[in-house]
């Protein structure tokens, strides 16, 4: 396309636009690129392959269509990142979340234009950037508490001290809901890096430039590397790289459609993943947010020791 | 190191030697088997009676150690498992889910009550017919296992504390399957959680020890248990598969191998059944420098020979630091030495019976692999009875990574050494499983204990001890070991639906 003659139409998102012809002395805008986000990076998918979204304001974006060698790098990047992850303190990891909530605040102009150029009310992109910046602190807040609620000392009928608290699962793959455009996405996210898994979220395949937005923010927010990776591409054909990866320890899926939650969970068996299968759901609810979320990703570890001299 | 060294080395060594030799010589020591009541014939166990399986069909059960039949137990079928399923689903809708908790609660308080009064006999059987030695199942198993009812007993009306911001609800009938390993005490993991939390069951004992699944049925009867509200159908895999795919089942718990376990989650893809799962491990049990050796020399013992090693959090791999190593190897040879092999009832036996003759052949073609893959074998001389599955205690030196017998769970009285120099080193190759059921580590030093404990990926770890169990304890894997966990609070969250 020849640069003298393209759009001078200020976009303050960033979003890319359409060529069109320039008047002259018009300021030509820098369209943005949007990339997937892996290892604290935004390569392009190594595939080459893009779709391509309208936007409700006539714009378009191509955006990449992510491969199962992508999902691959994704989880090598998370398992390297994930014991360092876990190893931080609770308290830091909870500064980390508030710091991601705080990024996403400062940004919630050029969130709010992003979700109504993906067909949102304002009104209603307004609610779901406030809602998914309180989930975020909500969430943020249980990191270094969620362990004294659900875990024990058990009084054994011997002479030992036994204690069971709770550990992060590992390396989670997530299809977060289809339908939303933000909000389900973080709300799978926030939980799961809570109590120091790392994460692989696909987003919405018809809305993905908030996740990948997001991205922007989470890497802004000193959350290490890899412990969130970002991909984008068509839900169909990442389930069964995310559902059957080796190296993956739990699943979640956001679908409403059946065979999708039997080839999910039976994949699962394979190395015997922790699987969640969620239909649809109104992420804005309160009930759709708490410590159980957590738990869902965490494993029980019980430790003895013998009480004497 | 010169030749001089050496030699001053090997006698330090000498000395340090336990040494077992003695003119003691032990006598006999037999548990009577006289006031044992066993029927000739045992059929199955559906709403409250004793039912004849519609085929018709039975199988012996013989014990290991005589290999002489006990008794006959009925084979139930998926029209059997149907039945079963429909008196269970019956009892959970019109009797078990309308009482109330405090009641609910006593009845498995009186079933903890009566399995103690009778606890020598269970204790009997159970030898009988698994083959572990009377003292592990009179001192272990049968007293877990009535613990393990009066535990949950408390449960049953304390709920509404257990899992704060929500409603604890049961989630109907649970199909249970259980292994060969622990028969009465899986039996009681599985039943006393589930009918704490107002759910219903059916369950399956393994093929070779129905009997204390049986007894115990006999125990709900006389405890005035509900009719439906414990179903017993005995039989083989067919009968553990008709319960995972009936379609009016609820919950699947499963204990047994890593295989069927993901066949068992296969299966259920798609219908909303919950799942738990006790699977296979292969845990490494490590010994620093620091540790006291002689108390890591028992728990290496009965970390991978306690119940002739059938047990899935067995310390199958054991990681002994360099500066140690032959002083752990020689004493833990010594102690081998002293293990008393044979015949179960005799409350002297330390190792008894393999269960099966099909697990005495997967055994010994590990130790065949074990040879071929160049480790270096060692058994203490065993005489064994002249009849029965016996197996002697066993340890593979100069074993790698990489060999079967290190990577795969054996189920046997088999231990596979590496040493090691680092923490970091033997993390690392500790992790290095796709199970993680459980870990031992030993050393004094308390920061080191926190170091390890907190870094081994696995659900159970013993620090300075080894193969401990109890009610009030969770017990459950990571990665490829399961998920869910049985025993304590967490145990009962399998059985539950949070709203």
């Amino acid at each position: 396309m020849a640069a003298t003659k393209t759009t001078t139409k200020p976009s303050t998102n960033g979003t890319a636009v359409n060529a069109e012809t320039a008047t002259k002395n018009e300021r030509l805008a820098v369209l943005k690129t949007y990339k997937i986000y892996i290892n604290g990076q935004f390569p392009r998918t190594e595939s080459g392959r893009y779709y391509t979204i309208k936007l409700s304001n006539k714009e378009q974006v191509n955006v990449c269509l992510s491969s199962r060698k992508d999902f691959r790098n994704s989880v090598s990047a998370a398992r390297e990142a994930q014991e360092k992850w876990a190893g931080k303190t609770a308290y830091n990891r909870s500064q980390i979340l508030y710091r991601i909530a705080e990024m996403l605040e400062t940004r919630s102009a050029q969130f709010t234009e992003e979700l109504v150029n993906q067909g949102a009310t304002a009104a209603a992109a307004k609610e779901e950037i406030s809602i998914a910046v309180d989930r975020l602190i909500y969430y943020a807040g249980w990191c270094d508490k969620f362990n004294q609620v659900f875990s024990s000392v058990n009084h054994v009928s011997s002479s030992h001290f036994n204690f069971s608290s709770l550990e992060p699962t590992g390396v989670v793959a997530a299809i977060a809901d289809q339908n939303s455009r933000l909000l389900g996405l973080v709300s799978i996210i926030a939980p799961v890096i809570a109590s120091g898994n790392t994460i692989i979220g696909l987003a919405s395949t018809q809305f993905p430039l908030s996740a990948i937005t997001f991205a922007e923010v989470l890497n802004t927010s000193d959350l290490p590397a890899g412990v969130v990776n970002i991909l984008t591409g068509e839900a169909s054909e990442l389930l069964a790289p995310f559902t059957t990866h080796m190296d993956v320890n739990a699943v979640y899926l956001n679908t409403d459609n059946q065979q999708e939650k039997v080839t999910a969970e039976t994949n699962a068996a394979l190395n015997v993943k922790r699987v969640k299968v969620e239909a649809s759901l109104d992420w804005t609810l309160p009930k759709n947010e708490d410590p159980y979320r957590i738990l869902d990703y965490t494993e029980v570890k019980t430790t003895w020791h013998p009480i004497g001299i | 190191m010169s030749k001089k060294q050496d030699k001053t080395q090997k006698a330090v060594i000498a000395d340090l030697a336990l040494d077992f030799s003695s003119g003691f010589i032990y006598e006999p020591a037999p548990e009577s088997s006289s006031h044992v009541k066993l029927e000739k014939q045992y059929e199955l166990f559906i709403d409250g009676k004793w039912v004849a399986p519609i085929d018709k069909k039975y199988f012996d059960t013989t014990s290991p150690a005589t290999e002489q039949v006990i008794s006959r137990i009925a084979e139930a079928s998926a029209a059997d498992v149907d039945k079963a399923v429909k008196a269970a689903r019956n009892a959970y809708e019109n009797v078990w889910s309308k009482i109330s908790a405090k009641e609910r609660g006593k009845y498995l308080f009186r079933i903890a009550r009566i399995i103690q009064e009778k606890a020598r006999e269970f204790a009997v059987i159970e030898t009988m017919e698994g083959g572990k030695p009377i003292r592990e199942s009179r001192d272990i198993d049968v007293p877990l296992a009535a613990n393990h009812f009066f535990y949950y007993a408390g449960w049953a009306d304390k709920l509404e504390y257990a899992f704060p911001g929500k409603k604890a609800n049961s989630i109907g009938v649970a199909g249970q399957i259980i292994p060969w390993n622990f028969p009465l005490l899986m039996a009681a993991w599985k039943i006393a959680p589930a009918l704490a939390a107002g759910n219903t069951v059916v369950l399956k004992p393994a093929e070779t020890t129905s009997l204390t699944a049986l007894k115990l049925a006999e125990v709900f009867q006389e405890a005035g248990l509900p009719n439906g509200v414990v179903n017993i159908v005995t039989g083989a895999g067919a009968t553990g598969a008709a319960i995972v795919n009936h379609p009016d089942v609820n919950k699947i718990a499963f204990t047994g191998s890593t295989d069927v376990g993901k066949i068992i989650q296969k299966a259920i893809a798609g219908t909303n059944k919950k799942l738990t799962l006790e699977l296979g491990g292969k845990a490494a049990n490590i010994i620093f420098e620091d540790a006291a050796i002689d108390q890591a020399v028992e728990g290496i013992v009965n970390g991978i020979f306690f119940n002739q090693g059938h047990v899935c959090c067995a310390g199958s791999r054991l990681f002994v630091q360099e500066g140690v190593a032959d002083k752990v190897i020689k004493k833990l040879k010594d102690r081998m030495k002293s293990l008393i092999v044979g015949d179960p009832m005799d409350k002297n036996t330390d190792i008894g019976a393999i269960n099966s003759k099909e697990q005495l052949k997967k055994i010994n073609d590990y130790l065949k692999i074990g040879v071929n893959e160049g480790a270096e074998i060692f058994q203490p001389a065993c005489t064994f009875p002249k009849k029965g599955y016996f197996c002697a205690p066993t340890l593979f030196l100069h074993t790698s990574q990489s060999h079967r017998i290190v990577q795969e769970e054996i189920f046997g009285p088999v231990l596979a050494i590496q040493t090691f120099r680092t923490v970091e080193e033997v993390l690392e190759k500790a992790n290095n499983t796709p199970y993680g059921l459980s870990a031992g580590v030993w050393t004094d030093k308390g920061s080191k204990i926190f170091n390890m404990t907190t870094k081994l990926k696995a659900g159970v770890v013993w620090a300075n001890t080894y193969n401990k169990f109890d009610p009030a304890s969770p017990f459950g894997g990571y990665k490829e070991s399961g998920m869910g966990r049985e025993g304590g609070l967490h145990g009962l969250l399998p059985y539950l639906s949070l709203s």
